[in-house]
């Protein structure tokens, strides 16, 4: 299997090979990954490349699946126009 | 800002079965679905229930989401808002919403979360070729609009959602040529295994899917055997001539909403994957912020009705009102749930919510 024609985060174009080459750098954590390739970052918000980041991150480190932190949520669940943000602000 | 009294967020099976009880007891209540239509995923479930009759069984999915519909869709004090998303939860009990582009916010003295869940993806070569389909996308092109995803399907994963959604890829005149399992076992219920089994589906355990092959879109896939951790085995490859992969591997809990406003999650490979800590009356971690259906872990559409219920029930009753023989009611619903929870195909239901600590 070539890991740079398997996509995990379809949003943001993060291959398999990608996260590989992380892993070998010594980043280990969802929340680096995050950071540093914006995996998960994108309109889904890792509701599709999650599951699958956290599953790569327990086979290449050799732990269970909950002993891998899921990355932090925040607000907002998709993009929000900064007009749409506005609009409502001026009226509050 | 707006303020209501009881928020449910999603219309599916959990939230519908939850609005009626509140609405009964005399709450307000506004109801957020991001779709434009209610039902969540009953509006693609064209195929008969299992279960109990007081959970609908031998009727069809979009035909309970009709009974359960017309039950509520009239009641003076029940506001609908569609094609609205709640893109934001926060202690405090605001949400921030979306519809189109208008952003709001809305005071809730209640929360219930029925968010449902979201598809599981694999990792394959060319995983992102036109052709590559989630089951849920299938059902919605094929049982909401009509559209059939493709002439030959190439189906992974023998849940139920995979068996039935191959039956009715094949009642559309789409060829089903080979299901894949990664387990060693069926994960489905037999009686559907056996149904497409006997018109002709080839299916493999042990197996998946290693690369999709094609230019454009999907012309054809190449399959391998898995070992017992899985991972694929060189030398059993096989090439599967079709036009689409169909993926049913499995569903993860929604629970974005709950975590942005920190609700305690505990990772529970049983449930599906994240999960709230609740109790018994479906309550979180967070003060009147409530939770059912599938985000609390993965089940059925049957198990949602009950815990959607169950959490309408024990919302009016922290919010003062009277319901006769409430405390018998919802026993009765827990009783139906360890009933649905029986047997091998509730074992792994039941360990998870061990794990969760359900008391």
């Amino acid at each position: 299997m070539d890991p740079k024609n398997v996509i995990i985060c379809r949003c943001s174009d993060v291959t398999l090979e990608d996260l590989l080459e992380l892993f070998k750098e010594g980043y280990s954590t969802f929340e680096e990954l995050k950071r540093i390739k914006r995996v998960g970052m994108g309109p889904c918000q890792a509701n599709t490349c999650g599951k699958m980041v956290q599953w790569e991150i327990a086979k290449y480190f050799n732990k269970p699946l909950e002993e891998v932190p899921f990355h932090n949520m925040r607000p907002f669940t998709m993009g929000v126009k900064l007009k749409s943000i506005k609009e409502q602000a001026d009226e509050e | 800002m707006r303020r209501v009294e009881v928020a449910i967020i999603g219309s599916g099976p959990a939230g519908l079965a939850a609005a009626k009880p509140l609405l009964d007891a005399g709450a307000k209540v506004l109801m957020i679905d991001r779709s434009d239509m209610l039902g969540g995923q009953l509006t693609k479930q064209t195929h008969m229930f299992f279960g109990s009759e007081k959970q609908h069984a031998s009727k069809r999915g979009i035909d309970i989401l009709k009974l359960m519909v017309d039950e509520i869709q009239y009641h003076e004090n029940l506001t609908v808002l569609t094609e609205t998303t709640v893109v934001g939860l926060y202690q405090d009990r605001v949400i921030s919403c979306v519809k189109h582009d208008e952003y709001f916010k809305i005071q809730a003295d209640y929360i219930l979360v029925a968010s449902g869940a979201s598809e599981k993806s694999l990792p394959f070569e060319n995983n992102d070729l036109p052709g590559v389909y989630a089951a849920g996308a299938v059902q919605t092109l094929m049982n909401v609009y009509g559209v059939k995803p493709g002439e030959r399907v190439l189906m992974i994963g023998s849940g139920n959602i995979g068996l039935i959604v191959s039956y009715q890829l094949m009642q559309a005149g789409v060829e089903v040529p080979m299901l894949l399992e990664a387990a060693d076992t069926i994960g489905g219920y037999l009686v559907h295994a056996s149904k497409i089994r006997r018109l002709g589906v080839d299916i493999r355990t042990n197996m998946s899917v290693k690369r999709a092959i094609g230019k454009a879109s999907v012309e054809a896939a190449e399959i391998w055997r898995l070992d017992k951790h899985w991972q694929g085995i060189p030398g059993t490859e096989e090439i599967v001539p079709c036009d689409t992969i169909c993926l049913s591997v499995g569903l993860a809990p929604l629970t974005e909403l709950l975590q942005q406003a920190g609700a305690d999650i505990k990772y529970v490979r049983e449930l599906g994957g994240n999960v709230p800590i609740i109790n018994k009356k479906y309550q979180t971690s967070l003060e009147n912020v409530y939770t059912c259906g599938d985000v609390a872990g993965i089940e059925e559409a049957s198990s949602a009705m009950i815990s959607g219920e169950i959490a309408g029930l024990e919302i009016a009753r922290s919010a003062g009102y009277k319901i006769d023989n409430i405390d018998q009611h919802i026993s009765r619903l827990h009783d139906d749930l360890t009933n649905l929870r029986n047997g091998p195909h509730g074992e792994k239901i039941r360990i998870g919510l061990e794990k969760v600590g359900v008391k």
